[in-house]
């Protein structure tokens, strides 16, 4: 279903997943009905799984933030998540989120700010050209990937609600139905899923509030229909399928440093130097790699650009 | 009668085979998909996990064949233990050589840090080399040399294996830890039947050892 998108449509004209998922369900039902049976069914997913164009082109622009390391394909980036809504396993969320719906969807932004309002979807997509910025990504696990992803900075979404000077820091907050998401339940972690940065960090021109990947919009299992990325810090600072975005003066409860605040810090920059308590994490594997044989940088190879931020500051004990 | 039938299947000579060669299915899952070159976005993870979940499987299989043989009225499955405690021993081998490998790619100095540093793996090493020795036992030879009941006795050392493989697992995951808990679970019943049995076995003991001395008291009378 490779939709082109004209100048008429709008974000809100994608083929809701609802639909998307009800005609799966009936198309499921009589392939069942046939097929019969566990295997049928394996046969079937594979049939159906949403494949390169389940989402809508997106018109981008170059962005000179971008690296020209060599991108990972596709399917690795949409089969090998961690979004623990739908699922632990790596493989699961592309399985669990397919009927993930993400239409219509708002915004909000509220907190220390001088205009506090909501956004829709339609309205994030036009605030500002979208631009192409192709990040390397390094999870805290010891894998990196390579992300073409589609968004424009934070920073511009931030300075239309004025934040004022009490503002310090922003709290980031997911989506969270347990309906829609019931092994959300056997996460281990407290869910809606939290994230946050300081104001600085949060208004660095490389902290993208991403809408798309590979020239289309999310997908559901990579965070869909918004979220965030920060590329000189751990993948999970990057929180997904977001909400609700409030300036606050203090700093904010995250939801990896409540689950375990020894291992995942509020900072999370990427560095070889400070180790996991259970692993190193001096070097990574560059995937589909097998050896873990690339040196990780510190703050992910962006220290030019985001090293000023933490002048003076004592990043073993600012984890 | 079934059990006889049971009996005989159990101790045929091609269970044993196929047995075989259905152990080695698990390292063909992993393989093979490499072989066709399927996409695996994580290959070492995908290898690591393999290997692990079916290191502790064949722990616990092997840690279930004497209730087993108990339960079900089954001696004959005890033709099948030596092999399936030695396919635990195999597939720990390959887990730790994947870490060996391509993890660590073979700097051995970093790897002495992370047992050293790294509780996880220390328990996981410790794991797996308390089934060194066993292994090497494993044989009808070192049985007779040590002696069953030196032998026994060394070969509860799995007894400690497999709870510390249990812990490797629990220490592992960021957060859902549901699935090392089925395995601590399974890992603790199997133990725990032990302790019970072996309570049994005292109680009936004593209970026969006092039998004896008062039956002669009895037949003076």
């Amino acid at each position: 279903m490779l939709l082109r998108k004209s100048k008429d449509l709008t974000y809100a004209d994608v083929t809701p997943k609802a639909v998307v998922s009800n005609r799966r369900k009936f198309l499921r039902g009589a392939g069942l009905a046939f097929i019969g049976a566990f295997a049928g069914k394996r046969l079937f997913d594979v049939a159906v799984s949403p494949s390169v164009g389940a989402g809508t082109k997106l018109d981008t622009i170059k962005s000179p933030f971008s690296t020209d390391e060599k991108i990972n394909s596709f399917n690795d980036v949409t089969h090998y998540n961690n979004f623990y809504e739908f699922g632990v396993e790596k493989d699961e969320p592309a399985k669990n989120a397919r009927r993930f719906v993400t239409s219509p969807w708002t915004v909000s932004v509220g907190g220390e700010v001088k205009k506090s309002r909501k956004f829709s979807m339609d309205e994030i997509v036009k605030l500002a050209p979208l631009e192409e910025r192709i990040y390397r990504h390094r999870c805290v696990e010891g894998w990196s990937i390579v992300v073409p992803w589609i968004g424009f900075s934070f920073s511009t979404l931030a300075n239309l609600v004025e934040p004022t000077p009490k503002a310090r820091f922003v709290a980031f907050e997911s989506y969270y139905d347990m309906g829609q998401m019931p092994l959300g339940r056997y996460a281990g972690i407290q869910l809606p899923y939290i994230e946050g940065l300081r104001l600085d960090e949060a208004m660095h021109p490389l902290t993208l509030l991403c809408v798309g990947m590979y020239g289309e919009t999310l997908p559901n299992q990579d965070g869909a229909p918004v979220r965030l990325v920060v590329p000189w810090k751990y993948g999970f600072k990057s929180i997904k399928s977001l909400v609700k975005i409030r300036f606050v003066k203090d700093k904010p409860d995250t939801t990896w440093n409540l689950s375990a605040p020894q291992e995942y810090g509020f900072y999370s920059n990427v560095n070889p130097d400070v180790d996991h308590p259970r692993w190193s994490q001096a070097r990574e594997r560059r995937l589909p790699e097998l050896f873990k044989s690339h040196k990780t940088l510190i703050f992910n190879g962006y220290g030019d650009q985001v090293a000023s931020l933490y002048n003076g500051m004592d990043l073993r004990k600012n984890y | 009668m079934p059990t006889s039938l049971a009996s005989k299947f159990l101790t045929s000579k091609w269970t044993k085979a196929v047995l075989f060669l259905v152990c080695l299915g698990p390292l063909a899952a992993i393989i093979v998909p490499f072989v066709l070159h399927a996409t695996i976005p994580d290959p070492l993870q995908f290898i690591q996990h393999g290997t692990g979940d079916w290191t502790l499987r064949f722990l616990v299989i092997t840690l279930a064949i004497t209730p087993l043989r108990q339960l079900l009225h089954l001696p004959e499955l005890i033709r099948f233990r030596r092999m399936l405690g030695l396919y635990a021993f195999f597939y720990g081998f390959m887990h730790f050589t994947t870490y060996l490998v391509f993890d660590k790619i073979f700097d051995v100095h970093e790897i002495w840090k992370d047992i050293y540093k790294r509780p996880f793996i220390t328990v996981g090493f410790l794991a797996l080399t308390l089934l060194v020795p066993l292994a090497i036992t494993s044989t009808a030879g070192w049985i007779r040399r040590l002696g069953g009941r030196r032998w026994r006795i060394l070969h509860r050392a799995i007894y400690i294996s497999a709870v510390c493989g249990v812990i490797h697992y629990y220490w592992l995951v960021k957060s859902a830890v549901i699935r090392p808990l089925f395995y601590a679970a399974l890992v603790g019943l199997l133990l725990a039947w032990r302790v019970g049995d072996w309570l049994l076995r005292r109680r009936r003991a004593a209970l026969a050892g006092a039998l004896p001395q008062r039956t002669p008291v009895n037949a003076s009378q």
